[in-house]
């Protein structure tokens, strides 16, 4: 029933496809050659991903998509990767190349060059910052995050390439103070410092256990778990582990003073601290003890003097030896460049939600552990892998693979997603202000904090959920339409247009084509250099006018929009 | 009202331009807007809902049914009100207003996590991983803004919050999220219609092109979206984001405060036919201190304002054909912790709503003495949403196709609460 479903569904899109009255010849580059796919597979790990998936496409009858272009393919991981499309040198140069290991050469230098390390580290920051306070996390009076010591932390860790698991262990045990600059400044505390004060550390058990474990802990936190077998019990053996970290306030509320993570003893709730125990209420109003105990059950002593024994230490072992860590990690890694995790959600491996890869995902959660946690040789397997090289131009023999109609992602194609406003905000910078001096690290990272800030939304809630609004809606088309970014995109004195009119070598043609090239990555078809031409006449010959439209109409259209 | 479109033309003028234009490539990209539509002798639903939205889950054992006396009760007492049912002392302009509004005081739900709350009540459907439920806003639009072609600006709005999203109605039915001051941001492209025709047409080639590569639904939604921008940059209709054009006297009553501007636009925008328009107090998720917080903060701002919506609704004739609907993601426990708070419950909890032919002055179900459980019949999220799109004359036979081909029935297939329907 339901492919007959998507079928209909199908039909649905021919006609719409019928209904236009014309149609166009794309002239891509030509697609990789299929020696450099045997090349990249020399590593084994891209052999067993390409054979776990490749069994998939077999059980469900789906073929997969032909191979995307070289430049599809060299947006896709300058987007993945490093956070921005490449520019027009860039794309040059990857199709220059014609060597047959060519897109591992790029991978690896986009991973290990120099060249690149600060663009990798700032996309990782971002990504990573995203995950641990939130896109809003330190930007109110009521917080004590400080959002640029968390960003400086993660830029270290993710440009000196520290081991995954190294990363998770200091951020769940550090101490010290939230602002660069301080003597006792530790920027992994930022993680914690709004996490532990409420609630008896609510927030710092349920992020913990999300982010590192995949285990979705905190609906146990009032009652049993509705879908699986976790009990009431098992929140509050974990929480425990939190009873010996207090944050506190470097000043009054609103003032900029740095705030302080540390270690204290827990006395436990009945006041024998060599058994620290603490006491929650079950639904029936029936009252229990909890100590702290691993979701393995594993029970560690129950003292609460952290120089016996530090709770927080034990936690971070404990989560770094379960086999929930790597593949929690794999699982996320995977969703960030193939669209879609194993799950999900992404960060729900819970027993209740199967994984559609299940070998898979633990194949790879036992590589990357085995691989001493290094993410960067995980994105390596990953972008070499065939199901990333694939076109998101979908055919009759896989259309039925779409997430989108509720399917379980089955990477028989490359599935189109918008790019986030951070990546928006990177590639526009690339391809309008390539070359220019942009200030240091942290005025940049400034500007762009006050311009993502126009997509927030906060929900009111304790727990900081939030929202974006730059997510295909209204607003974040009307900022593509009329926005400042845009507007000095596409008209910025000294920017992209006046350099292109101001090079005497460049005719309009090569003016146009450079255009497409930067911000689609191809060439333009005949009808659409025809259409700069009619836009050239519309504007009576003002190239700066004409060129200026073009590059606006290219910024919104829906092919730069999307990693595609 | 003198909104500025561009270059200061106007709607008329430049669809004209949109229209005229299509020299520059051809009739087959003429754009899809619905220009000249008219509605002719249809049977006009004027109806519309005012959802107001309280993040963090209020205490409703402390605002809609107390329990003087109890353990449980805390320390506010109840007063009588124009309907038949007592509610807190700390909402008097409301207690004049309970013979318009109702409260069901036997909810009772199974999702006590905020996000989850949050998606249950807003869908009428739990989280589910393979198919992602439309919220009330999109569902309500969806029915009632095809009845409405003079309707240029978003037919589901939300003042202050996020809302949920549209689901698997697609992209063009998502929230568009303004805040309260009711300024929308980046409206103006500063050239002039002309241009602005020829930047759409060659953007329509564009875009049209792309959607032909079968890449998937994402590249259509986003043409959709285009358009339903372009039809908001240059509409009239804008004027009603603007609260600022009220009196000052008006701007008092309704409160001068987020919530209260929010509550102020939403009777604009359902004056201009908006059918759906959300409006977000957080601030409920009160784990401590919970008396203090309501009493001083949350309490005076929701009872001045939620009264001065439905007074001046009322005053204007709107009130019979706007159904106001008031709720979080779930209630807070009848047990005061040790923090002087309030933590999550669902088990039994109360909304209230009225307006829009739903009948007024009435308390539905009951709670037991301590306010741990309801008595009787109880109530879900999906009863909930059947009885206000009866309310607004949506068919509950109504049925949508989820991406995957999967039948849904409007509102999960809840009953309807009879007592509010007469």
């Amino acid at each position: 029933m339901v492919i007959e479903n998507q079928k209909v569904l199908l039909a649905r899109s021919l006609c719409f496809l019928g209904a236009c009255a014309f149609s166009i010849c794309l002239n891509f580059s030509s697609p990789s050659t299929s020696t450099a796919q045997s090349e990249d597979s020399r590593l084994s790990q891209v052999e067993q991903i390409n054979k776990y998936i490749r069994q998939t496409w077999s059980d469900y009858d789906l073929k997969p998509s032909a191979e995307a272009s070289d430049n599809e393919w060299c947006r896709r991981v300058y987007l993945d990767i490093i956070g921005r499309i490449p520019s027009v040198d860039e794309l040059k140069a990857f199709s220059a190349d014609k060597s047959a290991d060519k897109n591992r050469a790029l991978v690896e230098t986009l991973l290990y060059d120099d060249a690149y390390t600060e663009e990798f580290a700032r996309n990782w920051t971002t990504l990573w910052t995203n995950l641990l306070i939130g896109r809003t996390g330190g930007m109110d009076n009521n917080s004590m995050i400080n959002r640029s010591g968390m960003q400086k932390y993660l830029r270290d860790t993710f440009a000196r390439n520290k081991p995954y698991d190294k990363m998770a262990h200091e951020l769940l045990t550090a101490s010290g103070k939230t602002t660069p600059g301080e003597d006792d400044f530790n920027g992994a505390v930022n993680f914690l410092i709004d996490k532990v004060n409420e609630e008896n550390a609510a927030l710092a058990t349920a992020a913990s256990s999300r982010l590192f474990l995949g285990l979705q802990v905190q609906c146990t936190q009032c009652h049993n778990h509705p879908f699986n077998d976790w009990k009431q019990q098992k929140y509050w053996e974990m929480n425990a582990f939190f009873r010996q970290v207090r944050a506190f306030p470097g000043g009054m509320r609103g003032s900029n003073a740095a705030a302080e993570l540390a270690d204290q003893d827990f006395r436990g709730e009945s006041g024998n601290i060599d058994e620290a125990d603490l006491f929650f209420e079950l639904r029936n109003g029936l009252i229990k003890v909890a100590y702290p105990v691993f979701v393995d059950g594993s029970q560690i002593d129950r003292s609460g003097y952290v120089n016996v024994v530090n709770r927080r230490k034990i936690l971070a072992d404990k989560m770094i030896e379960s086999p929930y860590f790597s593949k929690a990690a794999v699982n996320r890694i995977w969703a960030h460049f193939m669209g879609y995790g194993f799950t999900n959600p992404v960060d729900d491996l819970g027993p209740h939600n199967i994984a559609t890869h299940p070998e898979l995902l633990d194949y790879l959660g036992q590589e990357f552990r085995s691989n001493r946690f290094d993410i960067r040789k995980l994105i390596s397997w990953i972008t070499l892998s065939e199901p990333y090289s694939l076109s998101s131009r979908r055919t009759k023999n896989n259309e039925s693979d779409d997430p989108l109609l509720g399917e379980p992602p089955k990477f028989s194609h490359f599935y189109l997603r918008q790019m986030r406003a951070e990546e928006l905000y990177e590639s526009l910078i690339v391809a309008t202000r390539a070359g220019e001096s942009r200030g240091n690290y942290e005025q940049q990272e400034a500007l762009k904090s006050t311009w993502l800030g126009q997509f927030a939304q906060a929900f009111g809630t304790d727990e900081g959920d939030e929202t974006t609004t730059f997510n295909g809606t209204i607003p974040q088309v009307l900022m593509m339409f009329n926005g400042d970014l845009i507007k000095q995109a596409t008209s910025a004195k000294g920017g992209l247009i006046d350099r292109l009119i101001a090079n005497p070598k460049l005719d309009n043609k090569d003016r146009i084509d450079f255009l497409f090239m930067s911000g689609l990555g191809r060439k333009p078809s005949r009808d659409e250099t025809s259409l700069a031409k009619q836009l050239y006449q519309a504007r009576a010959g003002d190239t700066r006018e004409a060129l200026t439209d073009l590059w606006w109409v290219i910024l919104n259209s829906n092919e730069f929009i999307f990693n595609h | 009202m003198n909104y500025r479109t561009p270059n200061g033309m106007s709607r008329r003028h430049f669809m004209r331009h949109m229209a005229g234009a299509s020299a520059l490539t051809g009739s087959a990209l003429a754009m899809g807007h619905t220009l000249t539509t008219h509605a002719g002798e249809l049977a006009r639903n004027r109806k519309s809902a005012i959802l107001l939205w309280m993040g963090g889950g209020p205490s409703t054992i402390d605002i809609w049914d107390l329990k003087p006396g109890s353990a449980t009760g805390g320390p506010f007492k109840p007063i009588a009100t124009a309907g038949d049912m007592q509610i807190s002392e700390h909402m008097p302009m409301m207690a004049k207003n309970m013979d318009k509004m109702s409260v069901v005081r036997s909810m009772s739900t199974r999702e006590a996590d905020h996000m989850r709350g949050r998606y249950y009540m807003h869908t009428g459907y739990v989280p589910n991983p393979n198919v992602t439920h439309p919220s009330y806003g999109s569902v309500i639009a969806h029915e009632l803004a095809a009845q409405r072609p003079e309707l240029e600006i978003p037919p589901f709005v939300s003042v202050g919050g996020g809302s949920e999203g549209p689901g698997f109605l697609g992209m063009a039915w998502a929230p568009f999220s303004v805040n309260s001051s009711g300024q929308v941001r980046n409206l103006d492209m500063g050239i002039t219609p002309d241009r602005l025709t020829q930047r759409m047409q060659a953007l329509k080639l564009l875009e049209t092109e792309f959607i032909s590569q079968d890449r998937g639904i994402s590249a259509m939604e986003h043409a959709k979206v285009l358009d339903k921008t372009l039809n908001l940059m240059t509409s009239k209709q804008m004027a009603a984001f603007k609260v600022a054009q009220e009196s000052e006297e008006v701007k008092e009553r309704y409160g001068q405060n987020n919530f209260g501007r929010g509550c102020l636009m939403a009777r604009r925008l359902v004056e201009v036919g908006v059918p759906f328009v959300e409006v977000n107090l957080g601030g409920w998720d009160n784990h401590q201190n919970i008396f203090t917080t309501l009493q001083n903060q949350r309490l005076p701002t929701l009872d001045q304002a939620m009264s001065a919506l439905i007074e001046d609704l009322e005053q204007r004739g709107l009130l019979e054909d706007t159904a106001i609907i008031w709720m979080g993601e779930f209630g807070r426990t009848p047990r005061i912790n040790g923090n002087t708070g309030r933590d999550h419950w669902a088990r039994s909890w109360s909304v209230a709503v009225g307006g829009g032919g739903l009948n007024g002055g009435l308390a539905i179900g009951k709670t037991n003495e301590d306010g741990t459980r309801v008595e009787g019949q109880s109530y879900t999220s999906e009863d909930l949403m059947a009885t206000v799109c009866q309310s607004l004359g949506i068919s509950l036979e109504t049925t949508f196709t989820s991406r995957s081909g999967r039948p849904m029935k409007i509102a999960n297939s809840g009953k309807m609460i009879k007592e509010l329907i007469s």
